[in-house]
């Protein structure tokens, strides 16, 4: 994704480069003049304070400035949304009698509105989450326009089907929408995850209570906005920003809440299960965390390996569930892939996300810049070799040193947890069974990559892995139509495309006793 | 009018935020009756030109008979320039075949805004050419067009092909690929919807067109060529001929380097295309064809409910329509009531000019289509059936004929057995479950049918009973873009609308790789 961006800005022509110049200098206007659209709970298309009074605070993690506070939504608020989002889905109410092809059409609009606003909520979700200004606005919102696009089209496409039962009955499903789905989301990617969301779930008819991450609620109260402009009815979706332990912990353990999908760490993951069996057996869905094998044979092309490799670890400050964090490079090349990714990962260049040509911004939080800097002590203390990087950029930021370590054995830490941080690890291997058992040898099971110009090899390793997702000579390739999700400890169900319908859908045969069948 | 009513209430069965400020009755403007032609030439390779013989050929105002302007007239020698420039669109690496099918569906998505966006005029149009009142090609034909187009643009991404376990170490799978060059022949009736039923699966799906639009009613299909060029559409996707069956059309059917032919029209014309395919290069061909689609009312039917739903089911779009319950059967015990009650709904049909809001019916669509509608009116008196109402012209310029209803009705009068295309209404009158399915399927057409009854096992029984492609329980002419219509027998072939409607644009690839160890 990332080579998107540098393609346009190096490559590019003049007219390109003119549009990303406009783009900056406008974002930086709007930095200026910024203005929070919301900054309250978004209950039953109404702006509302938090029952308790209490507010958090958000931060822009580039300078640490307090951005604005934004209202705390906690139980009791979560009750208050959930009554909103059952009235919203009783029989006969708006949105349950709406045509289909008209709750696609709302997501259509949706769209429209985010694509007219796609600078201004770029610019929030830079200032909110300290990621690249340019691949906010090219790769987030790109993905988010297209992905309330996609599911858009879908809505009037959820067919049942009539089913040639044994006897004298007539039988049919109906797709029907689960109710009120809650739904958390997490900050590294703020707006799309919330379109990831949202948009599956509406599009089946389902109604919604989202809590964003309470490091990022400005992009998804902005989008709440956009909601209500677009004409969805009160109750459909109810946006509540807050903390995990308080109202996702509500959301989760909430009786008259259908279904739970959640995106986040596999341990609370693991909390969001248990809340589920503890209360009314909600269904869930799950896309928790990953340590993704990125395996490079020797007959590929190794700039290209080189590059992808890179990105498929250092998009998004390494904060991406997705990232290739266990590179296995084939050992006849081994040497000369380090020695190229080191110098890669010494050349990105730090500073303001909101400034051109910088590449890496800060990590969201002190948490989770604490945790990247404890693990990359922990490579050192175990014996990995540190190419480059390997502490933090400056002392009074959040910001961490690309950095890369090779001669990584299966059994460090850094090979084995999750560090989601700007940190690489090079490891050997020598025959392709190996290299198989190897990158299954984890509980988690989210994505994979392979490079190698060899169709046997190719299709050998992606049927061997145990992942969501197999990028063959391509990393991070995804788009709204392919399915999303991991084996194993990375998740249960699959976000996007088709797929992801089906985790938004109640299926109800309906069987009619007929007085004589025929085929 | 109650007809009117009958239509809106049928787009719009329930008021939805959303439907209700764009349809409802209040919002329909005030037509101007002389709407200014913009586009009468050949459109080919998103570019407008005159026929290669420099001939035109003039279209009419059904209302008055008078000449509207000439019209470019496509023949042998243009079908192949345009099938030219749609090849080349097509071609393997040129910009349609590359652009992401999300982006297909982005166009057609532009063109149902565009086309939204210019609801009164092409309206105007429409009824100007067509003779349809305007009130329904504003608030029937032109937001169905716009769903239509709206429906097709998300499947564009969403037409998938499928990986396959098969036996042996290999991996399979499908590409959904297009055909390639679809030649589409639509007909005069429903100008502007025929020509998105055909172009929304086509190009969501990736081919190429080259359309021949009815020789009666070219004008609407002009003015969208103009907005398929306004919203970005490669040159030679789209290429849209006016022109006659006999020249334009067959060269169409018999072309070589079509891949594809798609017709809407009568079934003797069907037979052409078919035959056509086979001695040319063996093109896919669909056809939707004619239909003398029963309509069956049982005695417990809510009968306001069902002598208004067939009086709209066969007088809708004067009579014009390939799926018009033109046999409405109706069980002995109610059949004198429901005559009644059918002929005064008639008699109050409001016939006249179409830019007329009050007005339900507007003339036939020309001078042929006028002469044969009388012609069967005439074999109806003679073959000895009752005529309850109407049975003449009903003005003195222009195709209007009176609503007329013919009872005591025989199976074996031409009136019960061929397409009559006008607004004659038959009533048949029957007494049993069983016989009346016999009767309904003794036709060889089997495009639409109908059932009225509130009998659960009734509905059932009759609904598959019926050798029909749609089949209405309760409600007729009811269409959605997502519902798929097509014939059985001599009706048609192949589905348009639907998901099944991309079935009839697709070539399936299997490609097949051998893998060193094939695992589950």
């Amino acid at each position: 994704m990332s080579v998107v961006f540098t393609s346009l800005w190096q490559d590019g022509s003049q007219e390109q480069r003119n549009k990303l110049r406009f783009l900056l200098t406008a974002s930086v206007l709007l930095l200026c003049l910024y203005v929070i659209w919301g900054d309250q709970i978004f209950i039953d298309n109404e702006w509302h304070e938090s029952c308790s009074g209490r507010k958090m605070p958000v931060h822009n993690p580039a300078t640490g400035d307090l951005l604005c506070e934004v209202e705390e939504a906690d139980t009791e608020d979560v009750d208050k949304a959930v009554r909103s989002a059952r009235t919203a889905f009783q029989l006969g109410s708006p949105w349950r009698c709406m045509d289909a092809s008209d709750r696609g059409l709302l997501l259509n609009r949706l769209a429209d509105l985010v694509e007219r606003d796609r600078l201004r909520l770029a610019t929030l979700e830079a200032l909110d989450s300290g990621k690249i200004f340019l691949m906010a606005y090219f790769v987030d919102l790109m993905a988010t326009v297209k992905t309330l696009r996609y599911y858009g089209g879908w809505a009037d496409k959820v067919q049942g089907k009539t089913i040639p039962v044994d006897g004298e009955y007539f039988t049919y499903t109906r797709h029907e929408p689960i109710g009120v789905c809650g739904q958390i989301i997490p900050w590294n990617f703020p707006v799309m995850m919330f379109a990831w969301k949202i948009a599956p779930a509406l599009c089946c008819g389902n109604t919604v209570i989202i809590k964003p991450a309470e490091q990022t609620p400005l992009t998804a109260l902005h989008m709440a906005c956009l909601i209500k402009e677009a004409g969805f009815p009160p109750g459909v979706v109810n946006v509540l920003p807050g903390y995990g332990p308080t109202a996702g912990n509500a959301i989760a353990h909430h009786m008259d809440i259908d279904k739970i999908a959640f995106t986040g760490s596999t341990a609370v993951g693991k909390l969001v299960q248990k809340a589920a069996g503890d209360s009314n057996l909600k269904r869930v869905t799950l896309e928790l965390g990953g340590k993704n094998p990125n395996i490079v044979f020797a007959d590929c092309d190794l700039e290209y390996a080189v590059e992808q490799a890179h990105s498929g670890l250092f998009f998004n400050q390494g904060q991406c569930c997705l990232a290739g964090s266990r590179v296995f490079v084939e050992d006849s090349i081994y040497e000369e892939f380090v020695c190229r990714s080191a110098e890669k990962a010494r050349n990105k260049v730090l500073g303001n996300p909101l400034v051109p040509g910088v590449d890496q911004g800060p990590q969201i939080d002190q948490k989770q810049f604490d945790k990247i800097l404890e693990l990359i002590e922990s490579g050192k203390r175990e014996g990995a070799t540190l190419e480059c990087g390997g502490g933090p950029w400056d002392r009074n930021s959040l910001f961490i040193q690309p950095t890369v370590f090779s001669n990584v054995t299966d059994d460090m830490r850094i090979a084995k947890e999750e560090i989601f941080g700007p940190v690489q690890q090079i490891m050997r291997f020598h025959s392709v069974n190996e290299v198989i058992q190897r990158a299954n040898a984890t509980h988690y099971g989210l994505a994979a990559g392979v490079f190698t110009n060899d169709i046997d090899k190719a299709l050998t390793v992606s049927s061997a892995l145990q992942a969501g997702m197999v990028w063959v000579n391509c990393y991070n390739a995804m788009s709204t139509q392919c399915p999303f999700g991991g084996f194993k400890m990375s998740g249960n169900g699959r976000e996007l495309g088709e797929y992801a319908l089906q985790e938004y859908t109640e299926v109800k045969a309906v069987t009619i006793k007929i007085s004589q069948k025929n085929s | 009018s109650t007809m009117l009513r009958i239509v809106l209430s049928r787009t719009l069965p329930r008021i939805s935020g959303i439907s209700n400020c764009q349809y409802s009755a209040a919002a329909i403007p005030v037509p101007n009756a002389q709407p200014e032609v913009h586009y009468n030439k050949l459109f080919i390779n998103n570019e407008w030109q005159d026929a290669v013989s420099k001939r035109s050929f003039p279209t009419i105002n059904p209302a008055t008979g008078e000449v509207i302007c000439q019209v470019a007239e496509a023949d042998k020698a243009d079908v192949d320039k345009a099938v030219k420039a749609a090849r080349e669109a097509f071609r393997f690496g040129s910009p349609w075949r590359r652009m992401d099918a999300s982006d297909r569906g982005l166009l057609l998505s532009r063109l149902a805004d565009a086309i939204e966006r210019d609801t009164a005029y092409l309206a105007e149009l429409e009824t100007l050419d067509n003779g349809k009142p305007y009130a329904v090609s504003y608030s029937v034909d032109v937001p169905m067009v716009v769903k239509c187009l709206r429906y097709y643009a998300g499947w564009a991404d969403k037409w998938e092909g499928k990986t396959i376990p098969i036996d042996g170490d290999f991996f399979c799978y499908t590409r959904h690929e297009p055909i390639g060059v679809c030649g589409q022949i639509i007909p005069w009736n429903f100008p502007l919807l025929m020509q998105a039923w055909k172009l929304g699966p086509a190009l969501a799906t990736g081919n190429t067109v080259v359309m021949k639009v009815a020789e009666q009613t070219p004008l609407t299909a002009l003015y969208v060529a103009s907005l398929i060029k306004e919203v970005g559409f490669p040159p030679g996707v789209v290429n849209i001929l006016p022109g006659m069956g006999p020249s334009a059309g067959s060269a169409i059917t018999s072309h070589m380097d079509v891949d594809k032919v798609a017709f809407t029209g009568s079934t003797e014309v069907g037979h052409l295309i078919q035959q056509a395919s086979g001695s040319s290069n063996l093109k896919k061909v669909t056809l939707e064809l004619g239909g003398k689609s029963p309509n069956i009312i049982m005695s417990d039917a809510n009968m306001a409910e069902a002598v208004e739903q067939s009086h709209f089911a066969l007088f809708f779009n004067q009579g014009q329509c390939c799926c018009a319950g033109s046999r409405t059967y109706v069980q002995d015990t109610i059949y004198d009531e429901f005559m009644e009650r059918s002929v005064e709904r008639a008699k109050s049909r409001v016939v006249g000019d179409p830019f007329n809001m009050k007005t339900e019916q507007g003339p036939q669509v020309d001078e042929e289509q006028f002469k044969k509608i009388l012609g069967y009116i005439s074999s109806g008196k003679r073959e000895g059936a009752k005529l309850m109402c109407g049975g003449g012209v009903a003005a003195d310029r222009g195709y209007f004929i009176q609503p007329t209803i013919f009872g005591d009705v025989q199976d074996g009068m031409t009136i019960a057995r061929e397409e009559i295309f006008g607004p004659v209404m038959q009533i048949l009158k029957f007494k049993t479950l069983e016989e009346v399915v016999e009767r309904a399927n003794d036709t060889k057409y089997g495009l639409a049918a109908a059932v009225f009854t509130k009998d659960i096992d009734k509905a059932h029984y009759i609904s598959s009973g019926l050798r029909a492609g749609t089949v209405w329980i309760n409600c007729y002419d009811v269409f959605g873009a997502q519902a798929p219509f097509g014939g059985y027998k001599y009706s048609g072939n192949g589905r348009e609308l639907g998901e099944y409607g991309l079935d009839n644009y697709t070539e399936v690839k299997t490609v097949t790789i051998k893998v060193p160890q094939k695992n589950s």
